[in-house]
């Protein structure tokens, strides 16, 4: 349809959907902003104790020295590229195992209490033994962001993969196909959905696997800024740290999202 | 006496489960000539598609052989075309990819065919959704893009199993009239499974009846319209005047009880 012969009552109902989205952003826009002032004003006013609350112009500052000195982005690089690993490694296991799985329903059947157990149980109660037995640098925190997503990993990957439909896979079948054309035409392709929430989940609980890694032993990165602050009270450092986290986790949630959006012509 | 292009002979299939064993069917014995059509109608849960995977080799029989074109079936020699009640056609691939699947599973794909391809989807009138996604079709298209995709395999004989059952009603006597053309046009010979006795009426030169399970054949019934000329197509079929004839027929044969 070409603009012009657009009705008058459409073009008020396009608008007035338009007024809506901004006024929504908007509103998003100032709940964030009077939250921030809030915190502000109450801390001049001493309403609160900033010992325990810091307030945000002190953050800022904290944050423009970190940035300064260049600290900030020393910890943040370590972060991010232990989860990025970790994410990375989690997802890339998890998915081949679950392969596996598919492929023979015997392993499947012999592995799925295991996988039951594994998936209720908190992997972060893992860490401690990971780490003594990875060791404490970078390795062992990876490994530990590697075990919190490869058990959701496999778990969501394999209930998709057998989820299939029964009569593609016999369209195939009369076509002569081998069980790996199966899984290369049919079975891959049907799974990208289930990929991509499971690259969604997986942002998430790698960054929990590297900040309780760091938590536990590390010398740098988000996780040992949070400890450090707050073994030293100085809330400033664990609130500016957490800020971060949030905005690179959405950053990173966006970037799992463009590629959803590449796959969504059909 | 046509060429014979399936011949079953004294099929019969027990089903195993913990609870017990099951016949599914027993004694089937038919023979199928090239270029008719032969309706399947039986009660439901009768086994019906248990004798059409067992007719496309993809299970193999308690008792009994399949042979087609004079080989029995395997895995190998396999050139049986297969049309499903929904038309299984893969969302992220368009049309295009979608009608060559069976081939490149094959190994066979080449400009050659491609260009035939091509050729069939314009023939029958998807040329303009070439490049298109499934998604962006109606039911009745899809299931003429399933069915290039399996007649550009050339099959030796169709299997039809209740093809067009998941089409609404109206797009369904459209779509069984123009495949029906399409299959009498290209000569091909078929088996299909249907639950509508119109329908099988309207398509098939013999319709097998089934009796319930374990599925036996009870009669075999012979169609012969009288359809004035030009008007021997399914929808055409519907209006002769034998056509109340067979329908009645049949549905006492089938003996249903609710």
């Amino acid at each position: 349809m070409s603009k012009k012969n657009i009705s008058k009552a459409h073009e008020n109902y396009l608008s007035s959907i338009k007024k809506r989205n901004k006024t929504i952003f908007i509103t998003q826009i100032a709940v964030f902003v009077i939250g921030l002032s809030l915190w502000e004003v109450a801390a001049h006013f001493k309403w609160i104790d900033t010992f325990l609350t810091s307030y945000p112009s002190q953050i800022w500052r904290l944050f423009v020295n970190y940035t300064k000195n260049g600290n900030l982005f020393h910890h943040i690089g370590i972060s991010v590229f232990e989860t990025v690993v970790g994410f990375t490694g989690g997802t890339l296991l998890g998915f081949i195992v679950a392969i596996g799985l598919w492929w023979s329903k015997f392993w499947a059947r012999v592995f799925d209490p295991y996988l039951v157990m594994l998936n209720s149980l908190p992997k972060t109660a893992l860490a401690p033994i990971i780490i003594i037995w990875v060791g404490a640098g970078y390795s062992g925190i990876i490994v530990t962001a590697i075990s919190v997503s490869i058990v959701v990993t496999i778990m969501n990957m394999y209930e998709s993969f057998i989820s299939v439909d029964e009569d593609l896979i016999k369209l195939l079948n009369t076509f002569g196909a081998t069980k790996f054309q199966i899984l290369r035409k049919i079975v891959l392709p049907s799974s990208v959905p289930a990929l991509i929430n499971t690259l969604k989940i997986n942002i998430g609980l790698s960054w929990v696997g590297v900040i309780v890694g760091e938590f536990l032993v590390s010398k740098a990165g988000i996780g040992y800024l949070i400890v450090y602050g707050g073994q030293v009270f100085k809330l400033d450092i664990v609130m500016m740290s957490v800020f971060i986290l949030a905005i690179i986790s959405v950053l990173m949630y966006r970037i799992v999202a463009i590629v959803e959006n590449k796959f969504n012509r059909w | 006496m046509k060429n014979t292009v399936v011949e079953i002979n004294n099929i019969g299939m027990t089903y195993h489960s913990l609870e017990g064993e099951t016949e599914a069917i027993k004694n089937i014995d038919l023979n199928i000539y090239e270029g008719e059509i032969v309706g399947i109608v039986g009660p439901s849960g009768c086994g019906k598609s248990t004798l059409l995977s067992i007719i496309a080799g993809l299970i193999e029989p308690s008792s009994g052989t399949v042979l087609v074109k004079g080989q029995k079936v395997c895995r190998s020699n396999r050139n049986i075309g297969y049309m499903f009640q929904k038309d299984q056609l893969l969302e992220w691939r368009n049309i295009l990819q979608n009608v060559v699947l069976g081939l490149e599973i094959q190994g066979k794909l080449n400009s050659q065919y491609y260009e035939k391809a091509r050729n069939l989807l314009n023939n029958y009138g998807l040329g303009d959704f070439i490049h298109s996604y499934p998604s962006q079709l109606s039911g009745g298209m899809r299931q003429r893009v399933a069915l290039i995709r399996t007649l550009i395999l050339e099959p030796d004989f169709l299997l039809l199993d209740e093809p067009f059952s998941a089409l609404d009603y109206q797009t369904r006597l459209a779509i069984s009239d123009e495949i029906g053309v399409i299959l009498k046009k290209e000569g091909k010979t078929g088996l299909l499974v249907t639950h509508d006795i119109a329908e099988a009426i309207s398509l098939c030169d013999r319709v097998v009846i089934l009796s319930n399970r374990p599925a036996t054949i009870k009669e075999i019934i012979d169609i012969k319209l009288t359809c004035p000329e030009g008007r021997n197509t399914p929808l055409g079929r519907r209006e002769a005047p034998e056509f109340r004839y067979y329908f009645n027929k049949i549905w006492k044969e089938l003996d249903i009880h609710v």
